[in-house]
């Protein structure tokens, strides 16, 4: 070995090449493998049942897929044919109603923690740590608390509003903390620039502030809606069933969630056939609200 | 500190002026004793480094910082000898003839038409607003880019268009003084160079203060340059930032009465 001179060229002969081949044995190796086998593993069992879900309602409802499951009441208990109209009808007006009141007060709750919150107070905290709380509450104790207030006897009893009441409760805390967020994201310039054009504060957040949060603000909403529409527990308490059309706010409403909750367990199988239809009704309009959710979002202002 | 006054013996107008003004956030004070004229017509350059207060004095001017809870101003500013804390003084009306623009370009989110029309449309603007939105959008240069897009979003444009179109925003409501903070250094140099020119050519109508990082930026179009430092505090824990010496711009690069801004300018600061 008399080479010294700095041309790489001439070290080729000292220099071991087997040293860059890869080789699994070495044990960094093996643990990437079994780190990656292991973990490809957990997404097959995470995704396992959400495929099984899909495709056994998909399998025990498409049948019912028909013209007549959109357009037709439910038939009397045991005899076949018929619908889900109201019920399809009774969760847009439920979720309708739920949104109404959650969207408002949930996007000006959100405005006055980000806008107006912050400084030496420390409500908007304390406002926080409520809304996470109320965001763990179970959704039967929602029901429950509507229940109490809104129908039991002496109260104006089961309704379409009840529903929409106790659905809002649980939208409220995934608004807020949304809304929050979105507006939080935009940067302080804009609003300085606003500002500085001589709007007034309510004036930038309005027109500025608030529009630049939009697709976020949005993207909260649909989510929340998606989970509320497939509740049953909060609706059992408050909304109740109706084997009938819509039938105005105060009086009670069929839903998709509870009716698949009541024909499921009945004996008769064209109920049962009903029920898996209206699974597969409401899981794809969760789905769509879901997609909706995505491709809004994918438009961020900021 | 050296409170150099520049326009002694010329005929230059004083828009702006602040007088012994110290600056705190909270108990945190940030800037103190800064003393200053700023000339009508005229572009007035920040210098400095990082955190000694150039933007904090930047937005008293418009009177941007009553918007921090925690900010307190002591001293006096004055706008063509206006107290411009007066109690009854309108905020909102100091920002619309002291508009502002920032490093970051920053459109509000609607089309280009309405970033323009939008400053004019809520304080009330009754004239033709077609012809609004053209002359300002010319004056900032941009109007031959965007003519025949008006309706796309702000955001639709280029970093160097959008922050243009941030200039035309600002000026279209009118306003006397523009507040610059850093407007190049989110910018390529082609950009940039589109900014120091109509820099330039906005000067004739225009006072202008611009906050930069870019010793060249400031020789090539300020008229006068201010050099703010900063000092240790002790006990405090933190720094205190002072305007160190203002005057022309020639004389600050060079031939600077302090041995800091000589160092601060030749790059020599540590
Ligand atoms: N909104 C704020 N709240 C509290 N302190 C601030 C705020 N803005 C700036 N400061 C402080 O004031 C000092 C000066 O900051 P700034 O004016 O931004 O300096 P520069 O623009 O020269 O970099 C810094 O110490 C900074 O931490
Ligand atoms: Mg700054």
């Amino acid at each position: 070995m008399t080479t010294i001179s700095g041309v790489p060229g001439d070290s080729s002969d000292t220099f071991d090449i087997q040293s860059l081949k890869a080789k699994r044995s070495r044990s960094r190796n093996l643990f990437n493998i079994i780190m990656t086998g292991l973990s490809g593993l957990s997404i097959l069992i995470a995704l396992v049942p959400l495929v099984l879900v899909l495709f056994y309602v998909f399998i025990n409802g498409v049948n019912r897929l028909d013209l007549d499951l959109f357009t037709q009441l439910p038939p009397p208990p045991g005899s076949a044919g018929g619908g889900i109209a109201n019920a399809i009808v009774g969760t847009l007006i439920v979720v309708a109603i739920a949104a109404a009141i959650s969207v408002p007060i949930g996007v000006l709750c959100a405005i006055w923690l980000s806008e107006f919150g912050g400084g030496d107070t420390s409500i908007d905290e304390y406002v926080r740590f409520g809304v996470n709380i109320l965001a763990g509450v179970p959704s039967i104790i929602a029901g429950v608390f509507i229940y109490g207030i809104m129908v039991r006897p002496g109260r104006p009893g089961y309704s379409a509003l009840a529903g929409g009441v106790a659905l809002a409760v649980l939208m409220l805390p995934t608004i807020v903390r949304t809304a929050d967020e979105a507006l939080k994201i935009v940067p302080q310039e804009i609003r300085w620039a606003a500002l500085a054009v001589g709007a007034s504060n309510y004036q930038t957040i309005l027109k500025v502030v608030l529009p630049a949060a939009i697709p976020s603000i949005l993207t909260g909403v649909t989510l929340a809606i998606a989970r509320a529409a497939g509740e049953t527990a909060p609706l059992i308490f408050t909304a109740l069933f109706s084997p009938f059309r819509f039938n105005g706010v105060t009086n009670p409403i069929a839903t998709l969630s509870v009716l698949v909750y009541n024909f499921a367990t009945l004996p008769f199988q064209p109920q049962q056939e009903l029920a898996w239809a209206a699974s597969l009704v409401l899981v794809l309009m969760v789905l769509l609200t879901s997609i909706i959710a995505r491709v809004v979002t994918r438009q961020k202002t900021y | 500190m050296v409170d150099t006054m520049p326009m002694t013996g010329t005929a230059t107008d004083v828009v702006l002026r602040a007088k012994d003004c110290d600056m705190y956030y909270g108990s945190l004070k940030a800037v103190r004793d800064v003393s200053i004229d700023i000339p009508k017509n005229k572009i007035t350059a920040f210098i400095g480094p990082s955190g000694c207060g150039k933007s904090t004095v930047l937005r008293c001017f418009n009177r941007l910082n009553d918007l921090i809870e925690s900010f307190r101003l002591k001293g006096q500013m004055t706008y063509h000898g206006q107290d411009l804390y007066a109690s009854d003084v309108d905020p909102v009306e100091v920002r619309r003839r002291i508009g502002i623009l920032f490093q970051k370009p920053n459109p509000f989110p609607k089309s280009i038409y309405d970033n323009i029309a939008y400053g004019p449309r809520i304080s009330g603007f009754k004239g033709d607003m077609d012809e609004l939105v053209e002359t300002s959008l010319r004056r900032a240069v941009l109007w031959d880019e965007v003519k025949d897009k008006l309706p796309e979003s702000g955001f639709s444009l280029s970093g160097g268009q959008q922050q243009r179109l941030c200039i035309a925003r600002t000026i279209a409501v009118q306003p006397e003084v523009l507040l610059m903070d850093e407007p190049c250094s989110a910018l390529d140099p082609i950009s940039t160079l589109k900014i120091e020119e109509l820099m330039k050519e906005l000067v004739q109508n225009y006072t202008i203060i611009i906050v930069t990082h870019n010793m060249e930026q400031a020789t090539r179009v300020a008229d006068y340059t201010g050099f703010y430092n900063a000092q240790v505090v002790e006990g405090a824990g933190g720094k205190v930032g002072y305007l160190a010496e203002f005057g022309e711009t020639q004389k600050i690069f060079n031939d600077p009465t302090l041995e800091e801004t000589k160092d601060y300018v030749t790059g020599r600061f540590g």
